[in-house]
């Protein structure tokens, strides 16, 4: 079994040591080929006779890239052309050592059964392994390593049968392809092999491409060298270590980047620990920075510190070779420094690039033929895209998806290639139907949407599905008790139901019951590592869920009248909505009833229904009152979003209407109870789990951040944002009589002003700062909707452990694998409400499209240029230009206040105002709402 | 060392060995003549060396002597050469004192103790190189001297280690799999009645996992045994050769 061969290896440490370590060569290595007779082998991944598509080896052959093949064409190793590819350990080892993105990718082509990818381990082979001699550079020891692996495999399957496949070593190395040729083994460059695909003739676009870039870099890197700094735009960004260094000595400090939404020559650093944000200005200060980039900055010195221009501005250049110097670009709109100045900074370099793939359309060029183009980004925080393609004209007018490669300090705008998946690129198709305008919202924000995966069904249970003797030993039998369920109309996904009842000593006992997912998702199986996404995305005519189906619509569904399992929490409380007495368990129930919120109002109201669920609902009713209005009372904030919901066609899938949502006295009744089940939960797993429980908290928001402040108080009402309690209760006071929206204004930039709620592990910050802002909560979590929440499924594994209904997993006990999870969950949250909103926002558009409607509007900041207004019909918000670029407007803008006026009309925050709404066609990408202003001239 | 991939997805570790499998063992049996009992063995790169006195006198002071049973005496030690960077050790520091006491424990254990009362037995292991399971090396070592001193026992004691990467068991832990921080679970096994004479586990461990790594390390000590007794068998027959030629 064991080749023993001991060799010796020198490392260095601080001092030289000598290092002596086994190295083990086996017999039992096989090379993974369906066509070989020789070998001992289970996994068999490259096939028999693997067809060929190239013209200058038209036999059947396996692809053997060298490490720089690897390295730099990794993305034509992920065509669907090229399979059957033998990757050697030598070379995976090289590349993680040299790049790990690349890595990393190669790791997903080798997961994938799909491409037949075969990893050999040639350094423990006892045939392919070769020593280092001395003097040879490393370089040169794995080209002469990958050649003996390749002329193992060649002999190796000469033996096998009539015609064998063969290997064909692809390398760009001269003088290891002289090499190899001498040593018999079929050699050719990446360039003459794909050139000879004669399926896939647009890969060699690609492929020249790379190579070109590689060139260029060279030659930009010999340009530095010389100091002909000739075209460089940008200054230089810091290495690491001369960051490292300045952080530690307080010159730098490190943060995330968050572009302006408004205008794309400004943006802000968020430092953490800092209560406010640093703002930086012009693009040279910016410096090449993304949207998240996480960036080490500089403080700029207190004269140089300046504020946000007010101005909205929209990147017009359309030159994908632009070299004008930033600075005049930047100079002209130097704007006099007012005593609002912000702390400003400049950003000196970057320690990590956070770029995705985006999703943009192509702009018209200015130059026909030429092979720079850019591309617009769908997301208005990303600068334009250079991109280099020769199909420019097939793809105007389609979305496609690039990946930011590099942005060299020569280029305006950063450099990118296409993403091809499948075919060439992924274009879509830039029509009006939502099934690819949804794949496109989905792409962007980043939410896995294909089909769920064999391995994730096949843990399914199977149907039809019953309650065994085993579960009803180990559950509560809580079938006999009146339950209902309250959702919105059309759910089907009820994953929470409700009773109350009167006990005999005059209290009630109130029990919330959780549909129990986790019974069907075991930690461990497929299930936690392959889940499509960690959350339901909700879009406006479309749901991705999270769990299959069959979970979601059925077995974990709390439907009407049908038996199932559940997680229960179960209170007793005082007439006063005292808690006595909690009590958590796993139960098996049968719900009396679904209803809509409408319909259980009716219940409720209507006096002759005296059936256990009316009364229940009754009783929940009262008590959710007296809960709510004590939670009021230690300052919770009642905060308002528009919320809109569009009815849509059913045949076009165009939406027909827009409806606002209705709240009713039920909504809030339930959410009552689903906050006091949360609260308990968090409670009770904070007990069993101190250090990993999964809880979420909601920072309090810095004053700061209030902006709306002073146009409240302009408007005769003074927020006191000192806590909840006085915050919350200046809101109320905020009403205006001519003006019934005034406060759902408020409370709207209110709401803007928050942070966002988050995930995170109870031993990662201290237990103070555990306290939600909004709710007014010392401790909270997701417990509620297991069935749309990855969050809720931890939680319920966290309680069922905690009440010993489970065994503990290890996972569970691990903070930072908690915390981990945590992160991911809230970068998924984010990104599925961002998809949410989108989705609302699109269908916006192609409800105005062809239309031009006139509506009441109120004013929600105003700007230097520009108001944005509120339309509350529609729940939406634009923006209204009262400049031309470029030409003197009309309005005098005040900064103080603020305020535009012009003659005697006059604009300040929250005046009403009437506007005309139509959609704007110029601009494919960006079908804008355009709104004029109608009333007052 | 964060980025050290102890286990490859091939399931290779950095030596080339799978998770199951042991180092390369070689063992010499009565290598010093002038010991009652000695012996040599290699586990991979871990050497260690061990000689074997008595029963004889209990020596230094009476009151040591135990009446029902043998005094069993153990020395550790470590050649200023083993390890990459030469170092002299004092004898009898903390490291090689605990060392001590637990070989002391583990042969306390296997020897029929009681069969020499009032009497000592010496047992004296150094390690020549040093790379990780030196506990392990020293027990298998000893083993075989109290083989070769003809003292009874009742069974080999054969030791061995086991580790946790990536969700996976691996057995006979080198040191650099060792130094990663991982688990590590130590035991030494009497292999035919399957009973553990010394056990320890550093760093944490779940329990859920627990089971699989023992079970792992016990088969490394089976397969050790099946090793050493083999070694044992060939020293015998090869005495008794000489003894017919004589």
């Amino acid at each position: 079994m064991l080749k023993s061969k001991s060799f010796v290896k020198k490392t260095r440490k601080g001092s030289i040591i000598k290092v002596v370590r086994e190295h083990y060569l086996r017999d039992d290595i096989w090379c993974g080929s369906q066509a070989c007779s020789q070998c001992n082998q289970q996994e068999l991944i490259l096939e028999k006779s693997p067809s060929s598509g190239s013209d200058i080896c038209k036999f059947p052959h396996y692809l053997l890239p060298d490490t720089n093949v690897v390295l730099h064409q990794v993305d034509i190793l992920e065509d669907e052309i090229i399979k059957n590819c033998i990757f050697l350990q030598t070379v995976q080892q090289e590349v993680k050592h040299r790049s790990l993105p690349a890595y990393k990718r190669i790791q997903g082509l080798t997961a994938n059964p799909d491409k037949k990818f075969y990893v050999f381990s040639n350094e423990y082979h006892k045939d392919t392994f070769t020593e280092r001699l001395g003097g040879e550079t490393a370089n040169d020891y794995n080209d002469r390593v990958i050649r003996k692996a390749a002329s193992w495999y060649t002999e190796h399957l000469a033996n096998c049968g009539d015609s064998p496949p063969k290997v064909v070593l692809l390398t760009n190395d001269k003088a290891n392809q002289e090499k190899a040729k001498a040593e018999g083994i079929i050699t050719y460059t990446v360039y003459e092999y794909v050139k000879s695909l004669t399926e896939k003739p647009l890969l060699v676009d690609r492929l020249a491409q790379i190579e070109q870039n590689e060139r260029k870099k060279d030659k930009m890197d010999v340009d530095i060298k010389s100091g002909k700094g000739k075209g460089i735009l940008y200054p230089e960004h810091l290495g690491m270590a001369a960051i490292q260094r300045g952080i530690k000595e307080g010159q730098y400090r490190q943060g995330t980047f968050l572009a302006s939404r408004e205008n794309y020559r400004e943006g802000f650093v968020s430092v953490p620990g800092e209560e406010k944000m640093f703002f930086i200005k012009g693009l040279s200060n910016l410096n090449r920075v993304v949207q998240n980039d996480a960036v080490a900055i500089e403080v700029l010195p207190k004269h140089k510190w300046t504020c946000p221009s007010s101005l909205i501005e929209v990147d017009d250049n359309v030159d994908p070779e632009a070299v004008n110097s930033l600075e005049s670009e930047d100079d002209q709109k130097a704007s006099p420094i007012s005593a609002s100045a912000q702390p400003t900074c400049r950003v000196v370099g970057i320690i990590k690039r956070n770029w995705r793939q985006y999703c943009g359309t192509i702009e018209p060029s200015i130059m026909k033929g030429g092979s720079r183009h850019l591309v617009r980004p769908a997301e208005k925080r990303i600068p334009k895209i250079r991109i280099e393609t020769r199909q420019a004209e097939s793809l105007l007018g389609h979305r496609i998806i690039v990946a930011m490669d590099s942005w060299p300090r020569t280029s305006r705008y950063p450099v990118s290639f296409l993403i091809f998946t499948g075919s060439f690129c992924e274009k879509f198709r830039r029509d009006w139907r939502q099934g690819t305008e949804n794949q496109v919202l989905l792409l962007e924000h980043d939410v896995p949407h294909g089909p769920f995966s064999e391995t994730v069904l096949s843990f399914l249970p199977k149907m039809p599905w019953t309650i065994t003797d085993e579960d009803l030993k180990l559950r509560t039998d809580l079938r006999w008790v009146d339950v209902c369920s309250v959702d919105p109309p059309g759910c089907t996904d009820i994953d929470d139901a409700l009773h109350c009842r009167p006990l005999d000593n005059g209290n009630y006992e109130v029990g919330v019951h959780i549909a129990d997912v986790s019974h069907f998702i075991k930690p461990g199986n497929a299930w936690t590592t392959k889940l499509r996404a960690w959350t339901t995305v909700y879009l406006t005519d479309k749901r991705i869920d999270m769990v299959p189906d069959l979970l979601s619509s059925n077995l974990c569904s709390l439907r009407g009248g049908e038996e199932r399992f559940a997680f229960s929490v179960i209170w007793e409380l005082t007439k006063d909505a005292e808690i006595l007495d909690t009590k958590f368990m796993k139960s098996i129930i049968r719900s009396r009833a679904a209803l809509t919120y409408e319909e259980a109002q009716l219940r409720i109201d209507d006096k002759s229904q005296t059936d256990a669920v009316a009364t229940s609902l009754r009783g929940l009713l009262a008590l959710s009152k007296i809960l709510k209005k004590g939670r009021l009372e230690k300052g919770a904030l009642v905060l308002a979003s528009p919320e809109i919901r569009f009815n849509i066609d059913s045949e076009t899938h165009d939406p027909i209407d827009v409806q606002e949502k209705m709240i009713r006295e039920t909504n809030s009744m339930v959410e009552e109870f689903m906050l006091l089940a949360n609260t308990s939960v968090a409670r009770k797993i904070l007990g069993d789990f101190t250090k990993s429980s999964l809880l979420r908290r909601h920072p309090v928001p810095p004053p700061s951040q209030y902006e709306m402040e002073q146009g409240a108080l302009a408007r005769g009402f003074k927020l006191e944002i000192d806590n909840g309690l006085t915050l919350s209760k200046s809101l109320d006071e905020a009403v205006m009589e001519e003006n019934p929206l005034f406060n759902t204004l408020l409370r709207m930039l209110t709401t803007r002003c928050m942070t966002q709620a988050v995930y995170f592990s109870s031993g990662t910050i201290p237990e103070e700062d555990f306290f939600h802002f909004g709710l007014a909560s010392p401790i909270y979590t997701h417990f509620t909707s297991p069935i749309r929440r990855y969050a809720d499924l931890m939680v319920h594994r966290m309680l069922a452990v905690a009440i010993g209904y489970e065994e503990v997993c290890p996972e569970l006990l691990n903070q930072e694998k908690v915390q981990e999870i945590c992160e991911n969950l809230n970068y998924r949250h984010k990104m599925a409400q961002y998809a949410g909103r989108a989705s609302v926002e699109l269908h916006t558009h192609i409800f105005f499209r062809n239309k031009v409607t006139v509506e009441d509007g109120y004013i929600l900041f105003v700007r230097k240029n520009a108001l944005q207004v509120f339309i509350p019909k529609y729940g939406f918000e634009g923006t209204l230009f009262l400049k031309e670029k470029g030409k003197e407007g009309l309005f005098i803008y005040n900064e103080q206040e603020p305020s535009q006026t012009a003659g005697n009309v006059k604009f300040c925050l929250f005046d009403k105002v009437r506007v005309q709404i139509s959609t704007e066609m110029s601009n494919l990408q960006h079908q804008r709402l355009k709104i004029g202003l109608v009333e007052p001239q | 060392m964060a980025g050290l991939e102890l286990l490859s997805d091939q399931g290779f570790r950095l030596d080339g060995r799978r998770p199951h499998e042991l180092r390369k063992i070689q063992c010499k049996m009565g290598v010093f003549k002038q010991a009652d009992g000695s012996a040599y063995i290699e586990q991979g790169n871990t050497k260690a060396l061990a000689t074997v006195y008595g029963p004889h006198e209990v020596t230094g002071s009476r009151s040591k002597i135990e009446h029902d049973k043998v005094l069993i005496n153990c020395q550790y030690s470590m050649a200023t050469f083993s390890t990459g960077e030469r170092r002299s050790r004092s004898k009898g520091d903390r490291k090689s004192q605990e060392m001590q006491l637990h070989l002391k424990k583990t042969f306390e254990a296997a020897i029929l103790t009681q069969l020499y009362p009032r009497s000592q037995i010496d047992i004296y292991v150094q390690i020549l190189q040093a790379d990780g399971g030196n506990y392990s090396a020293c027990v298998n070592a000893a083993t075989l001297a109290i083989i070769d001193a003809g003292i009874p026992m009742k069974d080999f004691v054969c030791a061995s280690t086991a580790g946790f990467v990536s969700d996976t068991p691996i057995v006979d832990i080198s040191y650099l799999e060792e130094s990663q921080g991982g688990p590590e679970l130590v035991v030494a096994l009497l292999p035919k009645s399957d009973q553990i004479v010394e056990f320890q586990v550093n760093s944490r461990l779940h329990l859920d996992n627990f089971e699989n790594v023992l079970d792992m390390a016990v088969k490394g000590c089976k397969d050790i045994h099946a090793v050493l007794s083999r070694a044992v068998k060939e020293n015998v027959s090869e005495l008794a050769s000489h003894m017919n030629k004589t």
